[in-house]
């Protein structure tokens, strides 16, 4: 790439924001006098927006669903990095659980939707209990292999000074398997979205993707439409989250990284 | 930066992997790296190969002593090898073939349809520099967007059927590829494309010569990702829309309570993901082969 010029920069910032703001201007005036019916105009969903989700369904829907995704989340989050450290440790025990792990991640998540039913039935602990299941196994991977790829020299210093396990674990193995942990705390955001939505679009009677699944079925093409602007936001409000939480906690990591190249 | 001795001490496996995350996902904060490992063979020590097929077979006794000794209820978790059995009875009488069949068909065409369009994109957009800046908030936004929330808006426009699920998997596969596809393409040596440029080589051959060749493991990294993906995204349509596939037997299976079937077919489902997770790694490895990132994967 050659390095923009200035006025290129200027230029690009401008359109940063001016290309957003005419791609939905201009859906508004093509779908304004829209007859079609899969397509309704785009003033009719931000208007059924407001209606359905600025606090009206809230409480019945955004609430439970996103209490699930988070318990899900962060149980399957603490879970996989205990497990992960003490796995990755050991390179017996890791070798030996590659293959399975390997494996679990494997199985595309919505598949075990019918063993959960089968197993927990339809409530929300079937529901939180897949979403841990699913987002256990990018963290677990990750966490293992961050372990295992600790810098030998520093493990070994530690090991020289006689720095005490509990140290060593806190000061040098958590940080150096942080950056990964959080890669794969990412991949697992992502699919814990997935399975909430999917999870209530099959077996559920509140939640967003039921809502959104239940609006298509009666034909409520408006509401439909807005619950998916609502899964939307959602996913980039989460994603943001959780790129804000990980570039505090790596600062130090970028510093070094940046420092060193 | 110092080569980090760690790779000197790990295996060979998750070094490369390693050494191809970092190549590939440098500018994104390692978003590759969550989904690096494919299912590549290690190599070791004689003991270090066996230790695998002992954990394999760990996991194995586990799942068929639980239920045999009656700590779940055997009609919700029936012994693993009951499982294997049903899964071998489908295999025997060909009925696996079909679903297997169609699943397969889904996914290769949301693929293909996703690198079809995100491939020429992300060249496009990655090498001019207005064009990247003006779509860069749309795509950002549209990238989290979580793609099953489109599910009701692919069965109005496509219904049922196999559109439906090709719609979904390539609308979720193309984002990682345009993505990579993009950063891979901003992270050519500026030399490489300056010197190509004061040789005044054409640009066709620039991009055949200089652009692709470096943009290559980025996009490796993308599309083996969006493999994942477009799996996922395809069962799930056959799950929820009761499109024809494996997910659909899956849920007629739980419905018919055919348990030990339901259980065979997860299985089958699992061993796809894993095996094309490893063919698209084995391909990723033979197709940069001359690349520094995969070189001392050659031997």
């Amino acid at each position: 790439m050659t390095a923009p010029t200035r006025s290129a920069r200027a230029t690009g910032l401008g359109l940063e924001i001016t290309v957003p703001v005419a791609v939905l201007v201009l859906w508004g005036l093509a779908s304004a006098d829209s007859d079609s019916f899969y397509f309704p105009p785009l003033v009719d969903i931000v208007r059924a927006f407001g209606d359905i989700w600025l606090f009206d369904r809230v409480g019945s829907d955004v609430v439970p669903s996103l209490s699930r995704l988070f318990a899900g989340y962060s149980l399957a989050v603490v879970a996989a990095v205990v497990i992960g450290l003490a796995l990755g440790s050991s390179d017996t025990a890791r070798k030996m659980c590659d293959p399975v792990v390997q494996f679990l991640r494997a199985i595309p998540p919505p598949v075990l939707l019918p063993a959960g039913i089968l197993v927990l039935g339809v409530g929300s602990g079937m529901k939180v209990a897949l979403i841990a299941f699913v987002c256990f196994w990018p963290v677990l991977l990750n966490t293992i292999d961050g372990v295992a790829g600790v810098d030998p020299t520093l493990r070994e210093t530690a090991r020289s000074f006689r720095i005490p396990p509990g140290e060593r674990l806190r000061r040098i193995v958590l940080p150096s398997a942080a950056p990964q942990i959080f890669a794969g705390a990412r991949v697992s955001l992502s699919i814990a979205v997935i399975m909430m939505v999917v999870s209530e679009m099959v077996a559920s009677t509140d939640g967003i993707g039921y809502f959104v699944l239940q609006s298509q079925r009666t034909y409520a093409i408006t509401d439909m439409w807005s619950g998916i602007f609502l899964l939307a936001l959602l996913g980039y409000v989460l994603n943001a989250l959780f790129l804000l939480v990980e570039r505090r906690v790596l600062r130090w990591h970028r510093g070094a990284r940046a420092g060193s190249a | 930066m110092p080569r980090p001795p760690s790779r000197l001490a790990t295996t060979p496996g998750t070094t490369e992997d390693r050494a191809a995350a970092r190549a590939a996902g440098r500018d994104r904060g390692g978003r590759a790296a969550g989904r690096d490992r494919g299912g590549r063979a290690r190599s070791g020590t004689a003991q270090g190969r066996w230790l695998p097929v002992g954990g394999v077979a760990v996991a194995l006794a586990i799942f068929e002593l639980v239920p045999r000794a009656g700590l779940v209820d055997d009609r919700f978790l029936p012994p693993v090898s009951s499982m294997l059995v049903a899964l071998l009875g489908m295999v025997s009488d060909g009925s696996l073939r079909l679903p297997v069949g169609q699943t397969l068909l889904g996914w290769a065409l949301g693929l293909g349809l996703a690198v079809l369009v995100a491939l020429p994109l992300g060249i496009l957009i990655g090498s001019v520099f207005l064009l990247f800046r003006a779509t860069r908030s749309i795509v950002e936004f549209l990238r989290p967007v979580p793609s099953v929330a489109l599910i009701p808006l692919a069965v109005l426009v496509f219904g049922v059927g196999l559109e439906s699920k090709v719609f979904l998997a390539a609308w979720a596969a193309t984002w990682p590829i345009l993505l990579q596809t993009l950063y891979g393409v901003r992270d050519v040596d500026p030399v490489a494309t300056e010197t190509a440029r004061s040789f005044k080589v054409p640009a066709r051959t620039r991009l055949c010569r200089v652009i692709l060749p470096s943009a290559l493991p980025y996009v490796a990294t993308g599309v083996r990702i969006s493999a994942a993906v477009a799996l996922i995204l395809v069962v799930t349509a056959e799950l929820v829309l009761g499109a024809p596939g494996l997910g659909q037997q899956i849920n007629i299976a739980r419905q018919s309570a055919a348990v030990e079937t339901m259980y065979g077919l997860i299985i089958v489902t699992g061993l796809i993901g894993w095996g094309l997770n490893a063919a698209m790694a084995r391909v990723e490895a033979r197709l940069l082969a001359w690349h520094p990132s995969h070189r001392e994967q050659a031997r």
